[in-house]
C-alpha cells in the first residue's frame, strides 16, 4: 500500500510523518505479537515441553475453533455490535450436523446443512438488530438461550456419539508439510482468517464495516446501507461460529447439547484482547488469531508449569483486563 | 452577473416538514442560484437543520416541491442528492474518527477495481485524496493518520475538502466554522469563496453575523419554522438581520 507522499511532503512545512516508535506504538499487531514473543520465550525457558512440534500444534489446534468463531465476532464488533450466540451457535450446527450424519445423510451434506441453519441463525440475530432495532447485546442474549434450548431439546439432553470416521477427519488429519504434520483445523483457521482480512481491508463492504462501527450516524449520512452492513456482520459471525463447531466436533468425536458452554465469552475475550475495540470501528482480525493464542498459551503454561487446571480462568481473565488497559493507554498516550 | 436576471439552480417551494405534531417548516420557499453563497439563519430551532437536511435527502418532507435546475426532484437518500450533484458538510462533521484521511474522503464511494467490483481502489483513493488536498491547500498530517489524532481545523478542512471532487453544483455547510479558532475560520471562508470561483452555489448555515457577511451574497432568515427574511447582502445590514432572527422588528 501506499503510504509516502512525497508531493504532499515537501511542499507542506507542517507536514508531521509520526516517528517510527509512534507508528510501532500505534500498531496494536506489533505489540500483541510482542507479547506472544515474549510469553513463548519465557515458555521455552522455563520448560522442555513447550517448545516441541507436538505441544505447539496442540496448542494450535485448541485454539482454532475459537479463532474461526473469533474471525466472525471480529467482524460483529467492528460493525459496532456483539454476537453472544456464538458459544450456542457452535453446539448447535456440530448436533444438526452430528443427527443428519446418525441419519444416513452424506458428510457434505450434512456439513452443510449444519452451516446453513447457523447461517440463518446470524442473519435472524442480524434482521433483529438492523430491522427490529433491538441492541445487539439484548438479541443476542435471546438468541443464544434459545440456540441452547434447541441443543438440548433435539437431543433430549443426550449426546450424539458414533459419528461417521470421514467427518472426524476433518477435525483430526494432519496435513504434512516439510517435517511438520499440521493439524487440518489449524490450516484452515490461518485460511478464514486471510479471508476475513481481505473482506474487512481490502472490499467496499469491509470499509463499510468499519464506517458503521465508527460512526453509525456519518455512514449513514454518506449513503452507507447500515442495515445492510449489519446484516452481513451478523450472518458471517453465524456461519464462522457454525464452521467453528463443526471443527470442535470432529476433534472431540461427540457433539453434546452442552459443548461450547460460555465460549461466546472466550470468542469476545480473543477479539478484546486482540485490540478489536468493543465500541466498534477499530481492530483486525489478526488480532483476533493473535489473542486467541496467546489465551491458548497461558492456559497451556499453567499446564505445563504445574498450576492446578482450577485457576485457568482467574489467569485469562487478568489477561483480558490487562490487554484491554494496554489498549486504551496506548491510543491515549500517541 | 445578476443572479436575479438566471434561473436558480436550485428551488424549494412551499416546503412543510412536521414530525408529529411539531411544525419544523411551514411554506417555506427557498432558492438557490448559480455562483451564490447563501447564508441561512436564525436561532436554534428555526428550521435551519431540517431544511438543509431535506436538500440533503436525509428527511423528506412533508409537503412541497423540490426543482433542480428547473426540473422537479424527489430526493430520497443522501445518494440521490450526490446523484443530483448536492454535496453536504455537516455540523457533526460525519468523519469516521477510527479510519483514516483517505478512507474518509471517499466514505460511502469508495472507487473499486477488478472485475468482479467489490475490491476497494486504494490507489485511486490516495492519489486523488493528495490531489484534491494539494489543490485547495490543505494541510494534513500524514494520510494514514487517524482522523481521531486530527485537530479540529484539520477535520473541518477534511470534511469540507472530501465534497470537492465529485463535481458538485450545490455544497451545502452546517455550521462549517463553529468550534473553530480564528485562522481555522479564515481558512474555511477562504474555501467557501474559491468554491463559488469554481461555479458551485453554496448554501452555509452559520450563527456568527461577522462570517455571514464576509461571504454570503444573499442571506435568507428562519424563523419558528417560517422564512422572515431575504436580503441580499448589500441591500442589509447585521443589525437588521439579527433583529428578524430574534423578531424585535415587529415590537
Amino acid at each position: 500500500m501506499v503510504v509516502e507522499h512525497p508531493e504532499l511532503s515537501s511542499q507542506e512545512e507542517r507536514y508531521v510523518e509520526p516517528s517510527f516508535a509512534v507508528r510501532l506504538a500505534r500498531n496494536q499487531l506489533a505489540a500483541l505479537l510482542f507479547i506472544l514473543f515474549g510469553m513463548v520465550m519465557v515458555l521455552s525457558l522455563l520448560t522442555r515441553t513447550f517448545l516441541t512440534a507436538n505441544n505447539i500444534f496442540n496448542v494450535l489446534r485448541a485454539f482454532s475453533w475459537i479463532a474461526i468463531a473469533s474471525f466472525g465476532q471480529s467482524i460483529v464488533i467492528i460493525s459496532g455490535g456483539i454476537d453472544l450466540s456464538s458459544g450456542s451457535n457452535m453446539a448447535f450446527s456440530g448436533i444438526i450436523t452430528g443427527m443428519l450424519l446418525n441419519s444416513g445423510y452424506s458428510i457434505t451434506f450434512s456439513v452443510i446443512l449444519g452451516l446453513a441453519v447457523t447461517l440463518l441463525v446470524g442473519f435472524f440475530n442480524g434482521i433483529m438488530v438492523s430491522k427490529a432495532k433491538l441492541p445487539p447485546f439484548i438479541a443476542t442474549l435471546g438468541t443464544m438461550s434459545i440456540i441452547r434450548g434447541f441443543c438440548y431439546g433435539m437431543t433430549e439432553g443426550w449426546p450424539i456419539r458414533s459419528l461417521p470416521r470421514g467427518f472426524l477427519a476433518l477435525g483430526q488429519t494432519d496435513i504434512h508439510f516439510f517435517l511438520w504434520r499440521i493439524p487440518l483445523p489449524a490450516i484452515l483457521m490461518v485460511i478464514f482468517a486471510i479471508l476475513c482480512f481481505i473482506l474487512l481491508d481490502r472490499t467496499k463492504l469491509g470499509y463499510h464495516t468499519y464506517a458503521v462501527g465508527g460512526n453509525e450516524y456519518a455512514a449513514g449520512l454518506a449513503g452507507i446501507n447500515t442495515g445492510r452492513v449489519k446484516n452481513i456482520a451478523f450472518t458471517l459471525s453465524g456461519l464462522l461460529a457454525g464452521i467453528g463447531g463443526i471443527l470442535m466436533t470432529a476433534r472431540l468425536g461427540v457433539a453434546a447439547p452442552t459443548a461450547a458452554q460460555g465460549y461466546e465469552l472466550d470468542i469476545i475475550a480473543a477479539a478484546v484482547i486482540g485490540g478489536i475495540s468493543l465500541t466498534g470501528g477499530e481492530g483486525n482480525v489478526w488480532g483476533a488469531l493473535i489473542g486467541a493464542a496467546i489465551m491458548q498459551i497461558l492456559r497451556n503454561a499453567l499446564v505445563l508449569l504445574g498450576f492446578p487446571a482450577y485457576w485457568q480462568p482467574a489467569a485469562i481473565g487478568a489477561v483480558i483486563i490487562g490487554a484491554v488497559m494496554i489498549d486504551m493507554y496506548r491510543k491515549r498516550k500517541v | 452577473m445578476d443572479p436575479e436576471a438566471r434561473q436558480p439552480i436550485l428551488s424549494l417551494r412551499g416546503i412543510s416538514k412536521y414530525f408529529g405534531g411539531v411544525h419544523a417548516l411551514e411554506n417555506v420557499d427557498f432558492e438557490v442560484y448559480p455562483q451564490e453563497i447563501v447564508a441561512l439563519v436564525g436561532d436554534n430551532g428555526a428550521g435551519k437543520s431540517t431544511l438543509i437536511k431535506i436538500v440533503a435527502g436525509v428527511y423528506q418532507p412533508t409537503k412541497g416541491e423540490i426543482y433542480f435546475m428547473d426540473r422537479p426532484v424527489e430526493i430520497h437518500s443522501p445518494h440521490d442528492a450526490q446523484n443530483l450533484g448536492i454535496e453536504t458538510v455537516y455540523q457533526e462533521l460525519a468523519l469516521i474518527e477510527t479510519r483514516d484521511v483517505p478512507a474518509n474522503f471517499f466514505l460511502g464511494r469508495e472507487p473499486v477495481r477488478g472485475r468482479l467490483g467489490i475490491f476497494v481502489d486504494r490507489k485511486k483513493m490516495v492519489e486523488d485524496t493528495v490531489r484534491t488536498l494539494k489543490d485547495l491547500g490543505i494541510v494534513l498530517p500524514h494520510l494514514r493518520t487517524l482522523v481521531r489524532y486530527l485537530s479540529g481545523g484539520q477535520r473541518q478542512a477534511l470534511a469540507i475538502g472530501r465534497v470537492m471532487p465529485w463535481g458538485g453544483k450545490v455544497i451545502i455547510m452546517d455550521e462549517p466554522t463553529a468550534a473553530l479558532g480564528v485562522r481555522e475560520s479564515r481558512k474555511v471562508l477562504d474555501l467557501i469563496l474559491q468554491l463559488k470561483e469554481k461555479g458551485c452555489s453554496v448554501i452555509v448555515v452559520s450563527h456568527n453575523m461577522r462570517h455571514v457577511f464576509n461571504v454570503a451574497d444573499r442571506i435568507v432568515v428562519l424563523r419558528g419554522g417560517k422564512k422572515v427574511g431575504d436580503k441580499k447582502k448589500n441591500e442589509t445590514t447585521p443589525d437588521e438581520i439579527v433583529k428578524l432572527i430574534v423578531g424585535a422588528e415587529m415590537l
